[in-house]
């Protein structure tokens, strides 16, 4: 049986913008992932709590709040702190992100962002082929 | 009518029909944005079945389709109120001096996230947060900082915050009496509509019920302290935004208006003291007419409501007064310059719909908070529409518009009838009816289905965002993005330190102790809250004690 | 990880181990098998319980709860939530751990290490489990959760694979549906230890109640009667299976008001008074008997299938039968045959 990628889908801080988070959650569905949304205004520990206790392919994290730069790495350090290796899951952010802003982020270890506009099928196509990719650099 | 019947048959044969059969359409089906089906073309037909007189009438009067005032624009234009709000007070402060030195004529706050949640801002939760999308607010202190030359007696202020709502409240008339501005003359707007946050927007604190008793509380002392003040904003702009339609926008926006109302009536205040001081918050998005009858719908069927329903005796309680912002979902991160076009297609359908106040988003709106250069752009397009197109000169134009008539009173009918539902799930009571949707989950999965289905459309290029899923380009980002200054959050801590170490703490603590009893015992917290506020008490403190009293409320997962 | 490291890690409180061996057994990776061989000792310690019931019923706040009321007690809890998943896409929304927060919203119960909690799609299968639920169930034995809580699918049909993992099942109505259709819907009625009506809230609940009562006060004859069952589980009441489990333990029907926190307490004494009675009449041992039974069944019926595949011409059996040229019945002979004889020589 092939494994099926499961995909957290994360709102972080006290950000209440969920409309893109369940849209994408809803597509991702739909496109045959296993999904697991942590609702509203998680904590960074909880987050990557949820990420390594339902061993996720891929941490999806959702950002309208502008406080992408401080959260980001402390959803991606607790994942190491509880055991998890965010070398082996794809680390994606998405939603209200600035330029300049991406750059630092994918510093801090993010695989893509995605701004707002972006086709869900761009983001399935993407983790369906840098998974994989990911993964085999990491073995290697 | 016999005669335009046939006539319009005739039309139909000889004329459209061998065309289409030549030429085509684009589409089969014509929808709205909403999903309502429109026809080729109007005529007297799709409108026999409204009387002008009860139906449309003139403005100023029952039922207000065409407006509140008798000559809406030609008196006063509608408030040009731009939402505002980032880093700190003095940061805040100095962007509003500059907005209305460049012609804003009303001021309106955005909070930050640790604020709209009522937590303060050395709370570890609020890490990261602080002054990021809105100005930091800890205690009466940063008020001051924030009116600082600013007179409450020469504008009005709205400040866009719910949970906390009654705080806020609180400081500004604490401002006012430090400005020594009688309570009673002060105006302003505090949006004080938790219904939405449960169905939309999402700062959600205390579960539904105290809520609701803490606005009515408001409402309560409101009407008693500062009759001049709006003291909620009932609003579909969440609702929109979050996903909704047009007509779900209409419906669930009065469906809670409604339970607002009857819920002060439970209580015991007198509807006609009330009415003028409730307002609404609408959206303006892409369908130019769809949002002009939306508009026109939502006065007619307020004040069917407020005359008929609830026996509301002064005509002035009969008014639907509205605050419009133009659609932030529908400006797009691609080609930013072609939001103005949007924003200025939105604008236009919120003054032709009559709004008594206006917020335009700026062209950098997905990107960050508006640079200086683009809420400038943003508020020029309201004022070239007030002082160069000509269209507040004549009130309601289009009225009479077969189409627009029409649409308005499908507007009207389609929002009818979901509002009926709601009414029988609270068997017969719109306030049980809408606590309980938001138990069921019944508006969340409304909305969610219409964002889904609005972005399966655009997935499947069936709906056109232009520079988005066509008319695309490679480019790179060359507009400037304002940034907060990541020193705010320490800042704002030390000044909050200042403050809780220069305050009266036993002064404080009694306020405190005060609501506490006040909660627990069923009275008005608004009182205990003034006294709170006045002695320095912080947001976080004040609505820690609601909490405990209270409990918090986790929202259930709808996807 | 390899399988030693999974194995040490999970043995010794490790939860991301245990988390990775979940994953190895629910899609069943060839380590999988040497996983549950390891592992094995170390269960049946946990006392599982299950809950079953239809959609929005109140499974996963009751479950959440529950949890709470468990920690108060001082037991660590596992929790495995099945959500359905999509049998033509394989996709699936696994969201019900956000219910699972306790009184203070900041601090989640998941976030508690003293509760685990696991999230897994029925891909499509029917029965409300997945297919691995009983595995993964043993992990969580493994790990040291005193109580695991398994909570079904809520589909709506017959969700009765529960008592297959259970040592304790509860079934979980509510009053709105709660009239006899409800009741009657197949096995329900018999494979509950302990029932729960929800929402007593809404009012109602008295007459689910009393009907509960009643049904479950009459032989096994007339309940026979009184239900109508699908094929599948006509045979399993026909052959006493459901009853023999219940025997001499009259199933409590509790009301609660799941999300104010209400009956939970006697519902989770009477969860706990179930288990010990249980154990002092060898019902569990027999439970568990027939459990790994049906288990080990199912693990040599592959295994003989397997070797079929491996180890005789199985096909020109089938193209035989097809075209009608042998039985059934001779064919199987045949194969079986075929098998014993070459499995031997190896
Ligand atoms: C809709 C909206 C709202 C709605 C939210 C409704 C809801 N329940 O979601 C309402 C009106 C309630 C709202 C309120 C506020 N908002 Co607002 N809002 C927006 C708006 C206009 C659109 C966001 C949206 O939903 N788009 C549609 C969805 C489908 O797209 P999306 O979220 O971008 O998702 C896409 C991608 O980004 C990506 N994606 C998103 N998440 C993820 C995650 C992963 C893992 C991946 C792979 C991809 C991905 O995939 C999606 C598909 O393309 C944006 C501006 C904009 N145009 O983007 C402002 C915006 C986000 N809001 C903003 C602000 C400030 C607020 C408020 C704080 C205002 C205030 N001070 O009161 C409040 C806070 C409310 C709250 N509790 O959070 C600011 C944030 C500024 C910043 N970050 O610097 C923005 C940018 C507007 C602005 N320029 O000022 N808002
Ligand atoms: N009035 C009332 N509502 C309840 C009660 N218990 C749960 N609910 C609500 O019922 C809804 C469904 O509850 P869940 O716990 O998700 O039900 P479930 O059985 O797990 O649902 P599925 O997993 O989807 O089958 C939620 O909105 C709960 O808040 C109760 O005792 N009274
Ligand atoms: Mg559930």
């Amino acid at each position: 049986m092939e494994k099926k990628i499961r995909v957290l889908v994360a709102k972080v801080g006290l950000d209440g913008h969920d409309r893109g988070a369940k849209v994408l959650a809803r597509f991702l569905r739909d496109s045959g992932f296993e999904v697991i949304y942590t609702g509203l205004h998680r904590t960074p520990q909880e987050v990557a709590m949820a990420a390594v206790d339902e061993d996720v392919d891929v941490v999806g994290i959702s950002l309208h709040s502008g406080a992408h730069l401080a959260l980001v790495p402390k959803v991606i350090n607790y994942i190491r702190e509880y055991g998890g290796n965010p070398d082996e899951m794809l680390i994606l952010v998405g939603g209200v992100i600035p330029t300049d802003d991406i750059v630092e982020l994918k510093k801090m270890g993010v695989d893509e962002v995605f701004i707002p506009g972006t086709p869900i099928s761009e983001i399935v196509e993407f983790i369906k082929t840098k998974l994989p990719e990911k993964r085999k650099k990491n073995e290697s | 009518m016999t005669r335009i019947d046939e006539k319009r048959r005739e039309w139909e044969e000889k004329c459209l029909k061998p065309w289409l059969q030549k030429a085509g359409q684009r589409e089969e089906r014509f929808e709205t944005l909403s999903g309502v089906e429109v026809k080729t073309v109007y005529d007297p037909l799709d409108i026999e079945h409204l009387d002008f007189v009860k139906d449309i009438g003139y403005p100023g009067e029952y039922p207000f389709t065409r407006g509140v005032y008798p000559n809406m624009y030609r008196g006063r234009l509608w408030t040009m109120r731009q939402f505002s709000g980032f880093g700190t007070a003095e940061d805040t402060n100095r962007r509003w001096k500059m907005l209305l030195e460049e012609g804003e004529t009303g001021l309106s706050t955005a909070f930050d996230f640790p604020t709209l949640m009522g937590v303060d801002s050395d709370d570890p939760l609020a890490d990261g947060e602080v002054g990021k999308v809105g100005v930091a607010i800890d205690t009466l202190k940063d008020f001051e900082i924030l009116f600082d030359g600013i007179p409450l007696d020469q504008v009005s202020t709205s400040f866009t915050i719910n949970p906390p709502a009654g705080i806020i409240l609180a400081m500004y008339v604490a401002i006012a009496e430090k400005q020594r501005v009688p309570k009673e003359k002060i105006r302003g707007t505090i949006q004080n509509d938790m219904l939405k946050e449960f169905h939309a927007q999402n700062t959600l604190v205390l579960p539904p019920e105290p809520s609701l008793k803490i606005i009515v509380d408001i409402f309560e002392w409101g009407v008693e302290n500062v009759p001049k003040f709006n003291l909620i904003s009932i609003s579909g702009y969440h609702i929109r935004e979050a996903g909704s339609t047009a007509v779900q926008e209409l419906a669930f926006t009065i469906a809670d208006g409604m339970a607002y109302v009857e819920a002060a009536i439970e209580r015991g205040i007198d509807i006609d003291r009330l009415a003028p001081q409730l307002s609404f918050f609408f959206n303006s998005h892409n369908d130019f007419f769809e949002e002009i009858a939306k508009f026109r719908a939502a006065r007619r069927m307020w004040a069917k409501i407020m005359r008929d329903e609830y026996g509301a005796k002064d005509p002035r309680s009969w008014w639907l007064k509205f605050h419009t912002q133009t659609a932030g979902c529908s400006l797009t991160a691609q080609q930013p310059l072609n939001n103005v076009v949007r924003t200025t297609i939105q604008a236009m359908a919120a003054v032709l719909g009559g709004t008594q106040s206006l917020h335009t988003n700026s062209f950098d709106e997905a990107w960050a908070l508006p640079s200086e250069e683009a809420v400038r752009v943003a508020l020029r397009t309201q004022q070239i529409i007030a002082y160069e197109s000509g269209i507040p000169n004549v009130v309601d134009p289009l009225a009479g518009s077969y189409y627009v008539e029409w649409l308005t009173d499908k507007m009207e009918k389609l929002a009818w009838k979901y509002i009926e539902d709601i009414r029988k799930m609270g068997d017969g009571s719109m306030l049980r009816g809408v606590l309980r949707g938001i138990e069921n989950g019944f508006f969340v999965r409304e909305i969610s289905d219409a964002a889904a289905r609005y972005q399966r459309e655009i997935e499947e290029g069936k709906r056109i965002v232009v520079g988005v899923n066509k008319f695309t380009i490679e480019e790179e980002l060359r507009i400037p993005i304002l940034k907060v200054d990541p020193e705010v959050q320490r800042r704002q801590i030390e000044r909050l330190k200042k403050v809780k170490a220069e305050r009266d703490n036993e002064a404080v603590r009694e306020a405190l102790e005060w609501l506490r009893s006040a909660a627990e015992n069923d009275e008005n917290v608004m009182p205990p809250i003034m006294e709170a506020v006045r002695s320095y008490a912080t947001i976080g403190e004040i609505m820690g004690v609601l909490k405990e009293v209270y409990g918090t409320y986790k929202k259930p997962i709808i996807i | 990880m390899k399988v030693e490291e999974l194995v040490e890690g999970l043995l010794s409180g490790n939860r991301r181990a245990l988390a990775r061996a979940i994953t190895y057994v629910e899609n069943e990776y060839p380590e999988s098998k040497e996983i549950m061989k390891r592992i094995f000792t170390n269960t049946g310690k946990a006392h599982i319980v299950g809950l079953t019931g239809f959609p929005g019923v109140g499974k996963s706040t009751l479950v959440s709860k529950l949890t709470e009321e468990f920690r108060k007690r001082g037991k660590k809890v596992g929790i495995i939530a099945i959500d359905p998943g999509s049998p033509f896409t394989g996709g699936a929304l696994l969201g019900d751990r956000l219910r699972l927060d306790g009184m203070d919203s900041r601090k989640p119960l998941w976030t508690d290490p003293g509760v685990f909690f696991r999230s897994m799609s029925s891909r499509g299968r029917a029965g409300g489990l997945a297919a691995k639920t009983g595995d993964v169930v043993r992990l969580l034995d493994a790990f040291g959760f005193d109580i695991i809580l398994v909570e079904t699918v809520g589909a709506g049909q017959s969700e009765v694979d529960i008592i297959e993992v259970a040592d304790t099942s509860v079934v979980v109505m509510m009053p709105e549906t709660g009239d006899e259709i409800q009741v009657n819907k197949a096995g329900i009625l018999e494979i509950g230890d302990i029932y729960v009506v929800n929402k007593a809230d809404l009012g109602g609940a008295e007459k689910v109640e009393r009907w509960l009562r009643y049904m479950l006060s009459l032989d096994e004859e007339s309940v026979q009667m009184l239900s109508q069952m699908t094929h599948a589980d006509e045979a399993r009441v026909a052959s006493g299976e459901f009853f023999e489990r219940r025997k001499g333990w009259c199933p409590p029907v509790i009301k609660t008001v799941a999300d104010k926190g209400e009956g939970i307490a006697e519902l989770a004494d009477a969860i706990e008074r179930h288990f010990k009675y249980m154990e002092e009449t060898g019902l569990i041992e027999k439970r568990r008997k027939e459990r790994v039974k049906r288990e080990l069944f199912e693990i040599v019926m592959n295994d003989v299938i397997k070797l079929v595949k491996e180890k005789t011409n199985y096909r020109d059996v089938i193209a035989k039968l097809a075209r009608n040229e042998i039985d059934p019945y001779t064919a199987a002979d045949m194969i079986v045959e075929e098998v014993l004889k070459n499995a031997k020589e190896r």
